[in-house]
């Protein structure tokens, strides 16, 4: 950890959305959506299955272009990682794929090792540093994937629902996990479908429609009296159509 | 006839025949270097092929793809030709060696290897990709990466190199000249059995060649399931 | 390869198994780089054994291995039209005689002969076994249109079967005659298979193991007599040829003691080449 410069930053990054939309082949799956995320948050992003959740999160983190309209940071880009929702982990030991993360970002080969060892000492995983990385169990591979991403050093951190396949022991991990990484002045951002988790982790919450910003509120207001009908609707648990 | 080809295969294993040992020897020898020798070029190319996008690059995925079902005779001519005294590398001086043999099939093999490559690996980056720019692993050094990941279906294309070149008589035949003691391996050992006539003898010979296969894809296989064990 | 965690061992192990098939395959080619020619060659005298039984005399008595790649008549000339054999024994006079006026070999000498023999079924639907000359015999297999199974494959026997057929005034073609574009061996097998009538050279019918229902039906016409040649190939055309050592194999072929080798040369008891050179 003495490693990593995870101090807040003066000025949280911040990121706009300009008139957005992602429409491949011409089928509008999302926006035209302009929004921002800025502040050191914790922003959910939620609503129904297919309201583009996952797309925002992969335009945002720059795995997709935008049809049209543009994706603004601002400043430079920050230092980002992202944690799916099933991790990809490669086909070795869990401790050669923290070390890969670390080649791929040229830290010294006589450093990796001991910031490998450190990262998974600080997810819990240090028992299982030799395992293939592919055997170990959901919740521990999740938390394999949040070491990776740590070692990268993100300013933010993309979340794609990160805890859904995930039994309540490993979902507590993983989110005492992404509160260590908040603490340590990492902006967050995650989709959840849990309006339970959402209200155990956000400070900000995103509700997406048909591909549409249905609301952007703080998280006390969203969960106690959202502002739009579908927000309402949402947070008691009705459907949406 | 099939009885004594048996017993005739029996004879020549149990009885450790010299000639038998050395043909066969000479076999593995040759396909095994043809296929590491493959390997070693189709490898990098098929990984290439599945990562890289650029003008031509589908003409060349078919190219390989028709390739795969070369006639080994045409391989062998073609091979034969550029080795041949009045070919370009006539000075060399390396048709009816071993050496020529293994070009021939280094040149049959490498379509296979390479074109079953590119789709393992292509497969295997459809379920790494995002992963991968996530982390920022860049196009080529994702080529190690994968080809590593993919070590195991990788196992299994080898074998289909592996078994093409060793059932393959067409080209060896050609660029070799069976000559005894030199460029004789199972198939035209097999061939030239045949047309002497003594049947059971070429079929022996097919036996010990198919047990032969048939125990290095067994090792293969347990390999692959170790490591597939192993790493889940 | 670039080295990345946790690729090591195995990669190691694959390099050294490379290395080690490297190693054991240059050292096959320096094992080649001792005395030895390549002989094109026919494969009626491989398929009969002569050449395993002659070489290692010679390879004794002069050091030289001698390296033989069986082929077709046709195709023996064609690898040593290219340079890429040092010496050729074929049985093809007229195409050995065409050769040497060509200028691709400077001398041809007649080594050994043996005879071809009509071989077909058992019962012999074209009754060629009482015919009185060869001409007769194919006349019959022609007018019964009884299968006859030709090498189709520009070998010197099939240049010698196609004069035959010209010489007894048939124009084979029909159903019947089949041409397979095969060896000798793989001809009789074929035969044996369909019951056809074919034309072989002596040594390969005797030595053939596979005959089923086939039998000699038809021998001795002096037309079907096989005349094998040995060529000294040209130092003009193909300077880079060892023909030191390949002269020294067409001489010894030439020589007493090859002459005899060739005669001593007996398969289930029966001689199958008669040494005829020149001994002037």
């Amino acid at each position: 950890m003495t490693h990593l410069t995870l101090s807040v930053p003066a000025t949280a990054p911040r990121l706009r959305f300009d008139h957005v939309s992602y429409a491949p082949r011409g089928q509008t799956l999302l926006g035209p959506l302009s929004l921002n995320l800025d502040g050191h948050r914790r922003t959910l992003v939620m609503g129904p299955n297919g309201a583009g959740k996952s797309l925002l999160m992969r335009l945002a983190h720059g795995l997709l272009q935008p049809t049209s309209g543009r994706l603004v940071w601002e400043g430079s880009a920050p230092r980002q990682a992202m944690v799916f929702q099933r991790p990809v982990l490669l086909r070795r030991s869990a401790l050669a794929n923290l070390e890969y993360a670390l080649a791929v970002q040229r830290v010294p080969r006589r450093q990796r090792l001991e910031r490998a060892r450190e990262a998974l000492a600080r997810f819990g995983l240090e028992a299982l540093a030799r395992r293939p990385a592919r055997v170990l169990s959901g919740g521990e591979q999740q938390r394999l994937a949040l070491a990776r991403a740590w070692l990268l050093s993100p300013e933010v951190l993309f979340l794609d629902e990160p805890t859904s396949a995930l039994d309540p022991a490993a979902i507590r991990a993983v989110e005492a996990a992404i509160d260590d990484f908040h603490h340590q002045g990492v902006r967050i951002v995650m989709t959840s479908h849990d309006l339970h988790q959402a209200r155990r982790l956000a400070d900000e919450v995103i509700l997406l429609h048909h591909g549409r910003l249905v609301e952007q509120s703080p998280a006390a207001t969203f969960f106690d009296a959202p502002v739009t009908t579908e927000g309402h609707a949402f947070v008691h648990g009705e459907l949406l159509d | 006839m099939t009885d004594s080809a048996f017993l005739t295969a029996l004879e020549l294993v149990i009885g450790l025949d010299a000639d038998l040992l050395a043909i066969v020897g000479l076999s593995l020898k040759i396909s095994l270097t043809a296929v590491a020798i493959a390997a070693l070029l189709a490898f990098p190319m098929g990984a290439a092929l599945a990562l890289f996008r650029f003008p031509g690059r589908a003409p060349l995925i078919v190219a390989l793809n028709a390739l795969m079902g070369l006639p080994p005779v045409v391989a062998g001519l073609a091979v034969y030709l550029l080795l041949s005294r009045a070919g370009p590398l006539g000075s060399l001086g390396l048709l009816f060696t071993p050496t020529a043999m293994v070009v021939a099939q280094v040149i049959l093999v490498l379509p296979i290897l390479a074109a079953l490559t590119r789709q393992k690996v292509e497969e295997l980056h459809g379920e790494y990709a995002e992963q991968l720019a996530s982390i920022g692993v860049s196009r080529l050094r994702r080529i190690p990466t994968l080809l590593w990941d993919a070590r195991l279906s990788l196992i299994t294309v080898v074998l289909a190199g592996f078994g093409r070149a060793s059932a393959e008589v067409g080209a060896v035949m050609i660029v070799g000249g069976n000559i005894d003691g030199v460029t004789r391996v199972m198939t035209t050992a097999i061939v030239l059995e045949t047309s002497k006539g003594n049947l059971p003898l070429a079929l022996g010979l097919g036996i010990v060649l198919l047990a032969l296969v048939g125990a290095i894809n067994a090792l293969a296989h347990l390999l692959g399931e170790a490591t597939r064990r192993q790493l889940g | 390869m670039t080295t990345y965690p946790g690729s090591t061992p195995a990669n190691a192990l694959l390099s050294r198994a490379l290395l080690i098939a490297g190693l054991s395959l240059a050292a096959t080619s320096a094992q080649a780089e001792d005395r030895f020619i390549t002989l094109a060659s026919t494969t009626s005298t491989q398929n009969s054994g002569l050449f395993d039984a002659i070489i290692p005399s010679f390879t004794e008595d002069s050091g030289i291995d001698v390296r033989v790649v069986a082929v077709g008549t046709g195709q023996a000339f064609e690898i040593a039209r290219r340079g890429d054999a040092d010496s050729l024994l074929v049985h093809d006079t007229a195409g050995e005689e065409a050769f040497v006026a060509d200028g691709y070999a400077t001398e041809r000498a007649d080594v050994m002969y043996n005879d071809f023999v009509l071989i077909g079924p058992t019962e012999d639907p074209a009754g060629i076994r009482d015919a009185g000359s060869a001409a007769e015999a194919l006349n019959l297999i022609a007018e019964h249109e009884a299968p006859f199974a030709s090498r189709g494959d520009d070998s010197g026997t099939n240049r010698a079967e196609l004069r035959l057929w010209e010489s007894a005034g048939v124009e084979p073609g029909g159903d019947w005659y089949r041409e397979l574009g095969s060896g000798m061996g793989a001809t009789l097998n074929t035969a044996a298979g369909m019951g056809a009538y074919v034309m072989s050279d002596r040594a390969t019918w005797v030595a053939f193991d596979n005959r089923q229902d086939l039998e000699l039906l038809f021998e001795g016409d002096e037309v079907l007599f096989n005349q094998y040649g040995s060529l000294k190939l040209s130092p003009e055309r193909h300077p880079e040829l060892k023909h030191d050592l390949a002269d020294e194999w067409h001489d010894w072929l030439l020589s007493e003691a090859g002459q005899q080798a060739i005669g001593d040369f007996e398969v289930k008891g029966q001689q199958l080449f008669f040494p005829n050179a020149d001994s002037e």
